[in-house]
């Protein structure tokens, strides 16, 4: 937690958001005062603390192996931008 | 006027016959007509099917089904723009969803039609539930009924104006970091957060998965109470939702509350809080005590890093759950050259500006070199909070503090600025990540203007029961329910 500056351009780009450089110098000024505000957790020892990602951990939720309904293939295609032949339409992907 | 009854009173009106339920909607939906243009709690509702519904619990009514077997039958409930409601539109006040409908109920949807509720409108909230004014929806700014230059809070701002301004007899919102007890205090009406996994989230659009909850907003803690025990248990769609048993949470919450420990945070009564907050707040503690419970002060050490653990947990889960918005599979698409620019025009174009800040800052505290510093440790501060919480329930019952530092804010008093935004919701965002239940209910009003003030009660994991019982007496024994807003335009 060393420097208050973010790469906003590279960070945009790992979340796949495109932004304008108005967007970019705005978001980074902000995050800026938020990270000086967040890098107070680096006053607490949290040494041989667990991390908590969930506050009631539960695992190996299971339910019977039955088959049961789920949505036709028009209710899932209802409210695609772009389909056909009861697929999503999506651009090309290999040439 | 009948859309300004609780669901009890409604209720039993209804069973005696004495009203429809089609007229019981039609009220709510004059009311809409009459003031939702300087509320603007509705993106939108559809009143012939409102209607229709309503006429459908008339007919079982008329056929002898009793509210015993249906509690909600006939009882108009408004909904946030963040549960899917089969056939209803469903935004999260935002345009990167274009004109979504929902092709299922979400489970707390379900149980609440298996109940015999009116399922109407689609209420306005902060862009994916992330802010606390309304400010970041996409369409509207929501209107304070007590004051309309004022925020309601939010994120659930239109589902407590809804019920303040007597649109709707009751709602239903969402509650991540204080979406629900926020906007409930700020707005006069009863707001609950339950417990973690007590309400399933299937159909919930997810901001930030180990923290949203679902939950109610009432007229009164005993309609509270009713609707927690509608929607609450386990569900097979939802892993997190918990195998609890569902108690009768209406006939638990009766009785007194003589020899109930109610615990005091030190922390809690700080620097920033409004002086009429605070002296509304003492009051309805000795007003507890009156009523027989025993008030001691107890120390949450960990509070003043709540905020800041909150932003990295919730942001980098949010930057995960907001991945699937990339103009796939529904939702507006803005083209590209190839798919990863169609990804973020999409996105770019669809997306507003404060959820635009925590994509970027919950990328950021998850990406390569920073995991560690931000988000591990966030989770290990996490930890030591939700210790705090259980420590402080092994001395006492349940905790009192303000819901919120101040009454409602102005409309863009603080809207250029995130952080102190973020910093409005202190004395709610401790209680999610705890994994707690928490509450607010009316305890009192500012001098002039007349604005609400919300007395929070936070309670054990599965601790409804208590948090109800508490707030159902201080209810009862005192009037700030009863006050209604004066909405002027």
């Amino acid at each position: 937690m060393s420097s208050n500056e973010i790469d906003v351009k590279y960070v945009a780009h790992l979340a796949r958001l495109t932004l304008s450089p108005a967007e970019e110098q705005k978001i980074g000024a902000q995050l800026g005062s938020i990270l000086g505000y967040i890098e107070k957790l680096r006053e607490l020892d949290v040494t041989g603390v667990e991390p908590t990602a969930h506050a009631f951990p539960m695992s190996n939720i299971t339910r019977p192996d039955l088959v049961t309904g789920s949505l036709s293939n028009e209710e899932a295609l209802m409210n695609a931008p772009a389909k056909a032949n009861g697929l999503f339409m999506v651009p090309k992907i290999v040439e | 006027m009948l859309n300004s009854l609780t669901i009890s009173d409604l209720t039993e009106r209804l069973g005696r016959r004495e009203v429809s339920s089609r007229e019981a909607t039609q009220a709510c939906l004059d009311q809409i007509q009459r003031v939702d243009s300087s509320i603007h709690a509705f993106l939108s509702h559809d009143d012939a099917d409102a209607l229709a519904q309503a006429d459908a619990a008339d007919q079982l009514i008329a056929s002898g089904v009793s509210h015993s077997a249906k509690p909600l039958l006939g009882v108009p409930i408004a909904v946030k723009d963040v549960l899917a409601v089969k056939g209803h539109p469903l935004g999260c006040a935002s345009k990167i969803l274009g004109k979504f409908v929902s092709p299922y109920d979400a489970t707390a949807i379900a149980k609440l039609r298996e109940a015999g509720a009116v399922i109407f409108g689609r209420l306005n909230m902060d862009e994916f539930a992330m802010g606390s004014s309304t400010e970041n929806s996409a369409f509207v700014t929501t209107r304070n009924p007590w004051d309309t230059s004022r925020i309601p809070g939010g994120s659930s701002g239109g589902s407590a104006a809804a019920v303040a301004a007597d649109e709707c007899i009751a709602s239903l919102g969402t509650d991540t970091g204080g979406s629900i007890r926020q906007p409930a205090a700020l707005c006069g009406c009863v707001g609950l957060k339950p417990t973690y996994g007590r309400i399933s989230r299937y159909g919930l659009v997810a901001f930030a998965s180990s923290l949203d909850q679902i939950g109610p907003f009432t007229k009164t803690v005993k309609d509270s109470a009713t609707l927690l025990e509608v929607m609450s248990g386990l569900d097979p769609k939802d892993s997190s939702s918990v195998p609890e048993p569902v108690p009768h949470y209406a006939k638990e919450m009766l009785g007194d509350i003589k020899g109930l420990k109610i615990g005091l945070p030190k922390e809690y009564m700080i620097g920033g809080l409004d002086a009429e907050v605070n002296a509304s707040v003492k009051a309805a503690v000795e007003q507890l005590e009156k009523l027989g419970a025993e008030i001691t002060e107890i120390s949450l050490p960990h509070t003043d890093y709540a905020v800041a653990t909150y932003y990295i947990v919730a942001t980098a889960e949010a930057s995960a759950n907001l991945a699937r918005f990339d103009g796939i599979r529904y939702g507006a698409r803005v083209d590209g050259n190839d798919p990863i620019s169609l990804y973020g025009n999409t996105r770019g174009a669809g997306f507003g500006a404060e959820v635009k800040r925590r994509i970027i800052l919950g990328t950021y505290v998850l990406s390569s070199g920073y995991y560690d510093a931000y988000y591990l440790r966030a989770q290990k501060v996490r930890t030591l909070i939700r210790q705090d919480f259980l420590n402080a329930f092994e001395k006492v019952d349940a905790i009192v503090t303000p819901t919120t530092p101040t009454a409602a804010f102005k409309i863009g008093e603080k809207s250029d600025d995130p952080l102190q935004m973020y910093l409005s919701d202190i004395f709610t965002i401790s209680c999610n990540l705890a994994g707690i239940c928490g509450l607010s209910l009316p305890c009192g009003f500012t001098a002039s203007p007349k604005l609400p003030i919300g007395l929070q009660l936070l309670g054990k994991p599965f601790g409804e029961s208590t948090l109800l019982k508490i707030a159902n007496a201080y209810e009862q024994s005192t009037e700030w329910h009863k006050a209604r807003p004066v909405i002027t335009s």
